[in-house]
């Protein structure tokens, strides 16, 4: 006997996200999450975005990795609460492993929670955590093609930092078509041209970033 | 590589869904997915049927339907178009999304787990 269904795969998910949304609404934390292939510079971001809120803001981290805690080591360095996300295999984060983070934390006093997303230019897309944006982060080094392999990424974020700009003398990388390809996925798309090691486009972005929080704040 | 959580959760709402009819095992799966998702077909039927073992849904076979990308153009009307872009590639007004990103249950085959038989020995 067949039989309709109709439900969405991931609503247990998109249940729990929804919930980890109310829980960071009712204390005004702006949540952002940071995605972004292997390599392509979230952990440098993070420090760099890092020194530049410090006194402005009280920022808590959490940190997804299939493994290690060596982003956590290097993130608590800043002097901000830090929490490391072993995901023990799985390729992104999802809400209900936020959510277990929740009692690590003291969210009295952090008003911007920034997640470091696993290092994944697919999965993380397909799963809400309980986020105001996403972000991505992706590196002249990855290509210009990638907003047409790897859409949906690019289709959920609200802003693109595209990283290692020192680096285009030194790549075929064609930033006008990047552009175009980036936009015509998703016309809103916000994209940022930054350098974390020149510190090149930085203010920019931490511009957006304190706009979007501030918003959160009331 | 995320298709084992899909298939995860695909199987939570198959107990679900079996459970509240009774029935003893589901045989077929219908699923939409859309072209803008980013699974691989051959990953979750893979991911499915390692995960489905034991299960309520165990050796059932999935059925996938491939749901194309439309949008509404503001010019254009209603159109179906090739490629993951949100803007239409006629014109280049940017567009609604109307379909693309599912990731759905469409219907189960059952088969009875012996409830509602009484009156028939």
């Amino acid at each position: 006997m067949e039989v309709k269904v109709v439900r969405d795969i991931l609503e247990a998910n998109e249940v729990i996200a929804r919930q980890n949304r109310d829980f960071f609404a009712e204390r005004g934390i702006y949540v952002l999450n940071l995605m972004g292939s292997p390599g392509t510079g979230k952990t440098s971001l993070l420090e760099r975005t890092l020194e530049r809120l410090k006194g402005h803001w009280r920022v808590g981290v959490i940190e997804g990795d299939i493994a290690t805690s060596q982003d956590a080591e290097r993130i608590a360095r800043y002097g901000v609460p830090t929490v490391q996300i072993n995901t023990g295999g799985a390729c992104h984060l999802d809400g209900n492993m936020v959510r277990g983070a929740f009692g690590e934390l003291d969210f009295d006093q952090i008003d911007l929670l920034i997640v470091e997303n696993v290092g994944n230019l697919v999965c993380p897309a397909e799963f809400r955590i309980g986020e105001d944006d996403k972000v991505m982060i992706l590196s002249v080094t990855e290509g210009e093609d990638k907003p047409l392999k790897y859409p949906l990424m690019f289709q959920v974020s609200s802003a693109l930092l595209l990283n290692k700009i020192d680096l285009l003398p030194y790549v075929d990388f064609d930033l006008e078509r990047f552009r175009s390809y980036a936009l015509k996925v998703n016309p809103r798309l916000q994209i940022m041209e930054i350098s974390c090691k020149t510190g090149e486009g930085l203010e920019r972005w931490i511009e957006w970033l304190e706009e979007r929080a501030s918003g959160k704040r009331g | 590589m995320h298709e084992l959580s899909i298939a995860q959760s695909l199987l939570e709402i198959l107990e679900q869904e079996a459970k509240a009819r009774g029935a003893a095992k589901v045989t077929r799966v219908k699923l939409r997915i859309g072209a803008l998702s980013g699974v691989v077909r051959e990953a979750l039927e893979f991911a499915f049927e390692v995960a489905s073992g034991g299960t309520v849904a165990e050796g059932a076979s999935l059925e996938i339907e491939e749901v194309p990308v439309r949008i509404r153009c503001p010019r254009c009307g209603v159109l179906e178009q090739e490629g993951p872009f949100l803007v239409c590639l006629r014109c280049g007004e940017v567009g609604v999304l109307l379909s693309g990103r599912e990731l759905e249950i469409d219907s189960m085959e059952i088969e009875d787990g012996g409830q509602g038989r009484q009156g028939h020995p």
